[in-house]
């Protein structure tokens, strides 16, 4: 007797239409009433193949389920439409990350670099050098292969800090793009405390994609991104600056990320303040990076909170949406991008994949969080970049290689989340983030209901994602 | 797929993929009446290939007989003087085109 079998997949719904999300393909499909009885009929575990043929053309809908991998005969291995295997060889890069300095004018308590769960021991302040950054620039190029749209992303420490670096690295870049017939696009992340009128302009004339770093308004900025010495805030200081930029640079969407702690859980507001009183166009929301036991972080019932509050905000987005208008929810937008493409990831990100970051000395680390910590050396921008230890990061940092990971559906989505991330938590950048596993599994099942609704309500609305960049 | 309908471009690649696959090979096939050859390229002629290295210097003919498949047999007036028209004359002194293919010029109209 041929038993049937159903395969890994997430089943949802917006009104009468049903959907199915493929793991590990990350195919969304759209389940006809009798696909449909048939997958509510496995639910309960596998069922002869002649229990299920109670249709009329059950026999072609189970055809087509098995096609695509939602259902399996026994004997049959459940083989994923979506094979993914570990590169031969290190793909060609696509990004560099050029931490420009490493000293910052503000002390953020929780900042990975100077707050208390930096990698590193007070590291001697560090400036990146004009050559440096242009044999940066280079390694990128040596590294594209077949690439020809490259990013070149500055940060820091605070990025401005070292502003004097960033013209003539982007002029090198734009000079080596046209010899080699690629493009180049650039961007910063800044905390705004040294924005100027000329240096907006310059960022607007050069169309640099700006990310500000920031809390949302006065009492929740004030409370942690605070200046060092004093430990004044900082709010009054960016907030003209950033209605400036916001003013003169009007042709690139300018987003804000904000860092989220357990202090201030307050989305809603810091939503409305950032985009209706400051003008940005998007915001993302990051919960703090930290090791556990530390006050700030963010835990149980914190990420609760933190859970509901994303979900209001996305009923917003979606009332928005069906009017044909786009609210600025970044975190949101990344995943519908990431589910209307189908994104199915071995690697969490790409680090170490098409991106690397350079420490402002020139030693190359998996990105910018970990460029410049010495245990991470992938190499030198005067030595190039050693293809080794790509090869064992991307080994050791597959999918597969997560057990932990292996009977969860979102698995192809997160894939184990930020390598740094684990790095401070787990002493282990290999080690799947379990202290929000939860979270993003009711976070990734809240897009997927946003997605449906989407699909039923205004599908054009979709097709913005087919050109926004994934992680 | 009647049961299923991709909602993603992941699903629509596959899908497509399937369709594909399901449709069987459709070159040289018309599907309102046979294919009739009409052209050098569905003639065996020996002189449009390339050798066992991927060059010309080893084929069983050399590759200036293209020019007699284009000059007269397929008439391809766009890149050698045509034979039926204009320059039937065009190859006179030319008798053995592996050595005397030389002898084949430019015409000026």
């Amino acid at each position: 007797m041929t038993l049937v079998y159903a395969s890994e997949l997430k089943r949802f719904s917006a009104r009468e239409r049903k959907y199915a999300f493929l793991i590990p393909s990350s195919m969304v499909l759209e389940l006809d009433a009798e696909v449909g009885s048939i997958l509510d009929a496995l639910e309960e575990g596998p069922k002869p193949i002649d229990a299920l043929a109670t249709s009329p053309d059950a026999e072609g809908a189970l055809r087509e389920l098995a096609r695509v991998g939602a259902v399996h005969r026994d004997g049959a291995p459940n083989v994923p439409i979506t094979q993914i295997a570990t590169p031969p060889e290190p793909p060609p890069l696509s990004t560099i990350v050029l931490n420009v300095t490493n000293s910052c004018n503000l002390s953020c308590r929780y900042c990975y670099e100077y707050g208390e769960d930096r990698l590193e021991e007070s590291a001697p302040a560090q400036v990146m050098s004009v050559e440096t950054a242009r044999q940066s620039v280079d390694t990128l190029f040596a590294e594209s292969g077949r690439n020809d749209k490259l990013q070149i992303t500055f940060f820091g420490g605070e990025t401005l800090l070292n502003f004097k670096v960033i013209g003539p690295t982007v002029d090198y870049a734009r000079q080596r793009a046209r010899e080699e017939g690629k493009f180049v696009d650039f961007s910063l992340t800044t905390n705004a405390t040294l924005l100027t009128r000329k240096i907006s302009q310059w960022l607007a004339d050069n169309r640099i994609g700006v990310t500000v770093s920031i809390d949302g308004p006065k009492e929740i900025q004030d409370s942690m991104r605070v200046y060092g010495k004093t430990g004044m805030g900082s709010y009054d200081i960016v907030a003209p600056r950033i209605k400036e930029l916001l003013s003169i640079y009007t042709t690139r969407p300018i987003g804000a990320r904000v860092t989220l702690t357990s202090k201030v859980i307050d989305v809603p507001k810091i939503f409305h303040h950032l985009t209706e009183e400051m003008g940005f166009y998007e915001v993302g929301f990051a919960p703090v990076t930290s090791s556990t036991g530390l006050d700030y972080a963010i835990d149980g019932n914190g990420l609760d909170q933190l859970l509901e509050q994303f979900r209001a905000l996305g009923e917003r987005y979606v009332e928005a949406a069906l009017a044909g208008k786009y609210l600025g929810f970044a975190n949101l937008s990344d995943m519908l991008g990431e589910i209307h493409k189908g994104v199915a990831k071995a690697y969490p990100c790409g680090a170490g994949l098409g991106l690397l970051g350079v420490a402002p000395g020139g030693e190359i680390g998996l990105c910018h969080r970990f460029a410049g910590s010495g245990d991470h050396d992938f190499g030198h921008v005067e030595t190039g970049v050693d293809a080794s230890k790509r090869i064992e990061h991307l080994e050791r940092g597959h999918i597969d290689k997560r057990i932990d990971c292996s009977t969860c559906w979102v698995r192809s989505l997160c894939s184990g989340g930020c390598y740094h991330e684990a790095q401070v938590r787990y002493g282990d950048r290999f080690r799947p983030n379990l202290h929000y596993c939860d979270w993003i599994r009711e976070w990734t099942a809240m897009g997927l209901e946003v997605y449906a609704k989407l699909l039923d309500g205004n599908p054009e609305f979709l097709d913005r994602f087919d050109e926004r960049k994934v992680s | 797929m009647k049961h299923l309908k991709a909602r993603n471009l992941k699903a629509e690649a596959v899908v497509e993929f399937f369709e594909a696959e399901d449709g069987g090979v459709k070159a040289l096939q018309d599907d309102a009446a046979p294919h009739v050859p009409a052209g050098c390229t569905t003639i065996f002629s020996p002189g449009w290939e390339v050798d066992a290295t991927g060059g010309t210097a080893n084929l069983c003919q050399p590759m200036e007989r293209d020019l007699y498949d284009c000059y007269k047999t397929c008439f391809w007036p766009a890149q050698v003087p045509d034979y039926l028209n204009n320059n039937p004359d065009w190859h006179s002194g030319c008798a053995s085109a592996t050595q005397d293919w030389r002898k084949i010029d430019l015409i000026f109209p």
